[in-house]
């Protein structure tokens, strides 16, 4: 009974810890956002590596999840007649749920999980004390233009996978008879810009900071050896996953998003 | 130039470090004078990259007082931390070269982030110091498209690039072939007597480190033993004999009775 308690206790403890050098380093990453000089030119690179090397990846998911839904959607609606609500269900539920939550699980199978190996060989490799011994921050020069590209494309490529999407729908609803013409205006008549648009846009914004965050810290203390890296990698895509289903729960029953 | 007194320049003073519970070592003292080429022996284990690594400010001691350049380390914060490490050049066991710049780009961050040396400055800096460690046209090709040696010098070159006073070279030789040893054994020797810098190598190789030394200081369990190589080759203590000549030509299990250093023999 005392070993459990105890046990129960340290686990308490290690969490408390972990949340505090989560919250330290996300404090760091701020800083060096602030600081001089900034790392455009990693940056950018850092898009070209997390973004456009995602594209495909998330266009042929968008595209197979848009026609999912619009088969779907095709079928159950024809029981009530009303098919011509086909543009509305696929726009507002890739608008509004799947298009960040799934591009979110996509972008950290992807990019986070690759940022963190990434880290974490740097980190055994030696290559971050290499930075540190000529006075260059790695959080600075490595860290944070990973996690502010990772902010920064999740929304684009969420924006992506719903223009996709949308388009396999379209696709699929067309073929099986729905009228292009009502199928568009459908969804130009049920999606607001303000309720749906902008918040599919913060939901993807935060998955991002939360992939971010998550890749490049289990990447930057990662155990430097081979298994450890392999750890941290497993990790962050168990994490960054869990996390971003119970956030996007809280998102939506918060502010109804 | 520091005028801080040669006794002072790089020294730990009654350092004690543990990583855990693991205690590395306890009240270690140790001086590496000024200009000289120090070389740290002793079995795997015993600590000799951590004393590296403590000069650095990479990793933190217990207790105990490490002077660098007459500055004690231990007490300062990050920022006056990387002001220190401008004194300090490491060469890293791997080379710890980033591997997605090219060699020229691994030469120009520290130049590019901490002086105002316009590209094509740079550029003469860069293959000056290239050509220094005896490469050429090299400058486009990564870190993975080098030779083990040709990787270590390019890690020297960028050690060196910033003309520190203190060099650090943990296992230096590892890895290379004899020729290739030989090579970095003679680079380490010419920038020390063209530039006077202080150097501290850690390495099993004993031969090279023997021709090289200008004091050699063997971690033991109880502290270091330190000497001029010649006192070192001469020393009483069968463990320090038996670490100097164990490549050497012996009958086998001669070494049996002799009580190893850490990590020696295990």
């Amino acid at each position: 009974m005392t070993d459990a308690i105890a046990l129960i206790g340290s686990r308490a403890v290690q969490f408390v810890h972990e949340v505090g050098a989560v919250a330290t380093f996300s404090g760091h990453i701020l800083a060096c956002l602030l600081r001089r000089p900034a790392r455009i030119r990693r940056y950018l690179d850092e898009v070209f590596g997390l973004g456009v090397l995602s594209l495909i990846i998330i266009c042929i998911s968008g595209i197979a999840v848009g026609a999912v839904l619009g088969l779907q959607g095709y079928n159950t609606l024809e029981r009530f007649g009303a098919t011509d609500s086909l543009g509305t269900v696929v726009g507002l539920s890739l608008i509004r749920e799947l298009g960040p939550v799934l591009t979110a699980l996509l972008t950290t199978g992807r990019a986070g999980s690759a940022t963190t190996a990434e880290i974490g060989t740097m980190s055994a490799t030696e290559q971050l004390d290499g930075l540190r011994m000529m006075s260059i921050d790695p959080v600075h020069y490595v860290v944070a233009p990973k996690a502010l590209a990772m902010v920064t494309v999740m929304p684009l490529l969420s924006a992506l996978f719903i223009v996709c999407g949308i388009a396999g729908g379209y696709l699929v609803g067309v073929y099986w008879g729905i009228d292009p013409g009502s199928y568009l205006t459908g969804l130009e008549t049920s999606v607001d810009f303000r309720e749906d648009v902008l918040g599919s846009f913060i939901k993807a914004v935060v998955f991002g900071i939360l992939v971010g965050l998550i890749s490049t810290y289990r990447g930057f203390t990662a155990t430097p050896t081979s298994e450890g890296v392999s750890i941290a990698t497993t990790t962050t895509v168990v994490e960054a996953s869990v996390c971003i289903l119970v956030f996007d729960y809280f998102i939506t029953a918060l502010w109804g998003v | 130039m520091s005028e801080t007194a040669p006794a002072q320049h790089l020294c730990l003073d009654s350092v004690t470090m543990a990583f855990g519970r693991r205690t590395v070592f306890e009240r270690l003292s140790c001086c590496f004078p000024k200009g000289e080429i120090s070389v740290l022996l002793g079995g795997s284990g015993s600590g000799k990259s951590t004393i590296l690594r403590l000069i650095g400010g990479l990793v933190h001691p217990i207790d105990g007082r490490i002077l660098v350049d007459g500055e004690d380390i231990t007490k300062l914060a990050n920022r006056d931390l990387a002001k220190v490490r401008h004194k300090i050049g490491m060469l890293f066991q791997g080379g710890a070269l980033l591997d997605s710049l090219t060699v020229f780009e691994n030469l120009a961050l520290p130049l590019r982030e901490h002086t105002d040396l316009d590209d094509g400055a740079i550029h003469r800096e860069v293959d000056d110091r290239l050509a220094s460690v005896g490469l050429h046209d090299i400058d486009d090709l990564l870190p993975n498209q080098l030779s083990g040696g040709m990787r270590k010098r390019v890690a020297l070159a960028r050690a060196i690039i910033r003309k520190p006073l203190i060099l650090l070279c943990d296992e230096p030789f590892s890895g290379l072939d004899p020729i290739s040893t030989r090579q970095v054994e003679d680079l380490l020797v010419d920038i020390n007597r063209r530039r006077g810098i202080t150097i501290v190598v850690v390495s099993h190789h004993v031969a090279s480190t023997m021709r090289m030394a200008e004091q050699v200081s063997i971690v033991l369990p109880e502290g270091i033993r330190t000497g001029t190589p010649e006192e070192m080759e001469r020393h009483e203590d069968p463990r320090i004999q038996a670490f100097l000549t164990a490549d050497q030509d012996r009958p086998a299990g001669s070494l049996e009775e002799v009580e190893v250093l850490p990590g020696l023999g295990s």
